[in-house]
């Protein structure tokens, strides 16, 4: 055996040089995030200078843009209100604008939080259900139970757009948030089923029987033997089907309007004077990406054991 | 502490039975073990017993009541796996008074009881540690605990020491046999070693083939095996079969085997079938200069005080243990003589014991 091959036993040298590329790697990918973050604190006229700037004066006003609706005032007008009392409305008065209430911004986000973590709580709990289920039950037609609930993902979702906009429209789901959550749902649903299926696979049944023989019934052996035993593999499923449901655009743009519209459709039309207020979009992008890299960091260990499962035995 | 009776149980998977019309009894405060090769429904009998399977039909009762169709949690049986099955989210302290936590136990009294065992079990150092990073042994002994600590009316083991390796293995059965005397609950071990089973049990059950063969103490089915099977099956090394004639009337006191007779204890009953075989253990055959039957050494193990000397005859490869005063040479012509007393006639139609007036002894190696 070829004491090279085994990756378990790089020496210094090959350590660095995989170090580095994957430096390398994550300082190209990391470029596009860091414009996007700066452009959020550029002015208007910064964002879209040609050449672009990479050294300027930063401000909020994307932020404050992002977060309010303005109307353009004559300095006379200006004039009668007085001195600006807080300290966006001084930037918004920098323009000649005067701050004429929030924009919607905040409630598209909240849609977003709605709808991305409704659906990825309700497609990791029936999936772990029926993970459950398949992994330990007589189901009849097990395995074309599963094929079929694989089959869903065999072609892209937005394939089926136009009979899924007809269907919500009947059935008056359109622009609604539970429509969304449930769309989602059913879409996450076939990754989290056969995600989990193996998570539970590989948990021995000796657990629940043991558990069975020493007093619980199959339910309480469920919840207090198997469950704390998937976490690392509910965490997994969750940040996949939370990455899905959050980013959805095509959907979102075809279903959703003015009630229950989601921060994808509704971030890159953010117009501002003369075309998209760049900054504000930035600045949404970046607020944006938050909490999923919240997530994901508050769950990373579990992660990284659940992507490698399988990979590492007891 | 309680009896369990088994009453015509039946089990099937499908076309495949897994145990077949059984029925035994195993006494209050006994260690009984089920022996057999995998796949002779030793597993599933004790999984029927615990509740973890239905059978098909039969009925099984705990201390005369019928709990056939009873929960597994609601026989107030424990039951120890293989591979332990310790919850790996928990401590060794939490491992262990799960059952008594699920019982709903005052709080003083599961903390009491938990640290009495684990003094018993000798694992007190271990009791805040998490299952993950124990030695095999130590996670036996988790085990244990967890099925003690309740005081159930009886322990199921399903081959608790295969996990282990065979130098523990000799302690845990020490162990175990200790603990068995010391709180004396009625014990059901399932395991395919028979040196365990012989060392362990009070009676043993050997099955084959999803058929209790022969229920008997540990002497009885070495000295008396009912089966073929389980003559075969039982000592180390097995019993050396030679191919005889049959056709016996009660009363024989030979038998013909490859043209020679060979005494053999006085027939009880009539032997019909052409074929017969001749059981003896390799105890019971010594090398002599003539001898019934002749063959070739061809090799000798040295065990200590005694030897095992292979010897190829004209009816197979024989096996016998002789003292190692004996000086014997590979290759070399040597006579073989049996212990008429101790042989044993097997029905080579149906595999059982042909009655004799078989001298009964002790245990020899």
């Amino acid at each position: 055996m070829s004491i090279a091959a085994n990756p378990g036993r790089t020496g210094a040298r090959g350590r660095w040089f995989a170090g580095s590329a994957v430096a390398l790697y994550a300082l190209i990918a990391m470029i596009p995030l860091f414009w996007i973050f700066a452009t959020g604190f550029k002015s208007p006229p910064d964002s879209i200078a040609y050449p672009p700037k990479v050294f300027f004066d930063p401000t909020l006003e994307g932020y404050v843009n992002l977060f309010t609706s303005r109307s353009r005032q004559t300095d006379e007008y200006i004039e009668t209100l007085g001195p600006p009392k807080t300290w966006y409305e001084e930037i918004a008065r920098s323009r000649n604008m005067v701050i004429t209430g929030p924009s919607r911004f905040a409630d598209r986000y909240w849609n977003s939080v709605v709808i991305g973590f409704g659906s990825t709580f309700l497609a990791v709990f029936l999936g772990t259900l029926a993970a459950y289920a398949f992994s330990r039950f007589k189901v009849p037609l097990k395995d074309d139970l599963l094929f079929f609930i694989l089959s869903t993902r065999m072609m892209p979702p937005i394939a089926v757009a136009i009979p899924i906009f007809l269907m919500y429209r009947e059935l008056g789901l359109s622009d609604t948030k539970a429509g969304m959550i449930l769309l989602y749902t059913a879409v996450n649903l076939s990754l989290s089923v056969w995600l989990l299926k193996g998570f539970v696979d590989e948990i021995p049944r000796e657990y629940e029987e043991a558990a069975v023989v020493d007093g619980y019934t199959r339910l309480q052996a469920f919840r207090k033997v198997v469950l704390p035993q998937m976490r690392a593999g509910i965490a997994a499923t969750a940040i996949f089907c939370l990455i899905f449901a959050w980013n959805e655009y095509a959907f979102a743009l075809l279903l959703t309007s003015g009630q229950a519209q989601t921060a994808p459709p509704f971030i890159p039309i953010i117009i501002g004077e003369g075309g998209l207020d760049w900054p504000a979009v930035a600045a949404g992008t970046t607020l944006f990406l938050l909490p999923v890299v919240v997530f994901t960091v508050l769950l990373r260990n579990q992660l990284l054991r659940g992507i490698t499962f399988g990979a590492v035995r007891k | 502490m309680a009896e369990i009776r088994l009453e015509n149980l039946h089990k099937a998977f499908g076309d495949f039975t897994a145990v077949r019309e059984s029925s035994f009894t195993i006494a209050d405060g006994e260690f009984f073990v089920m022996l057999g090769p995998s796949g002779c429904g030793k597993t599933t009998t004790l999984r029927m017993i615990a509740g973890l399977e239905l059978p098909t039909s039969g009925r099984i009762l705990l201390d005369g009541e019928d709990v056939t169709w009873n929960r597994a949690s609601a026989r107030d049986i424990a039951f120890v796996f293989q591979l332990f099955a310790l919850y790996p989210h928990m401590t060794v302290r939490r491992n262990i008074s799960f059952p008594l936590r699920i019982a709903g136990l005052p709080r003083r009294e599961v903390r009491e009881r938990t640290e009495a065992v684990a003094k018993l079990l000798q694992i007190e150092h271990l009791l805040d540690r998490g299952v993950g990073g124990l030695a095999a042994g130590d996670r036996q002994r988790v085990a244990l605990g967890r099925a003690i600590v309740r005081r159930a009316k009886a322990f199921l083991m399903d081959e608790p020491l295969g996990a282990l390796d065979a130098e523990f293995r000799d302690v845990m059965c020490e162990e175990l046999r200790v603990l068995h005397n010391r709180i004396g609950a009625t014990t059901v071990y399932v395991t395919h070693d028979q040196v365990e089973a012989m060392s362990m049990a009070d009676r043993i059950c050997v099955m084959n083939h999803a058929e209790v063969l022969q229920i008997g103490s540990p002497l009885e089915v070495y000295d008396r095996p009912a089966t073929k099977f389980v003559a075969g099956f039982i000592g180390s090394p097995s019993m050396n079969f030679l191919p005889a004639k049959g056709g016996l009337p009660t009363g024989s006191r030979a038998i013909r085997v490859n043209g020679s007779e060979i005494a053999i204890p006085e027939t009880q009953a009539s032997l019909e079938s052409a074929e017969a075989f001749v059981g003896a253990r390799p105890e019971h055959i010594r090398i002599t200069g003539e001898g019934a039957l002749r063959g070739r050494v061809f090799g000798v193990e040295y065990m200590g005080a005694r030897q095992l000397v292979t010897v190829d005859t004209d009816v197979g490869r024989l096996r016998v243990r002789s003292p190692n005063t004996l000086r014997v040479n590979d290759g070399e012509t040597v006579g073989l003589d049996f212990m008429t007393e101790r042989l044993a006639v097997f029905d080579a139609a149906t595999d059982r014991a042909v009655p004799t007036l078989r001298a009964q002894g002790g245990l020899n190696g």
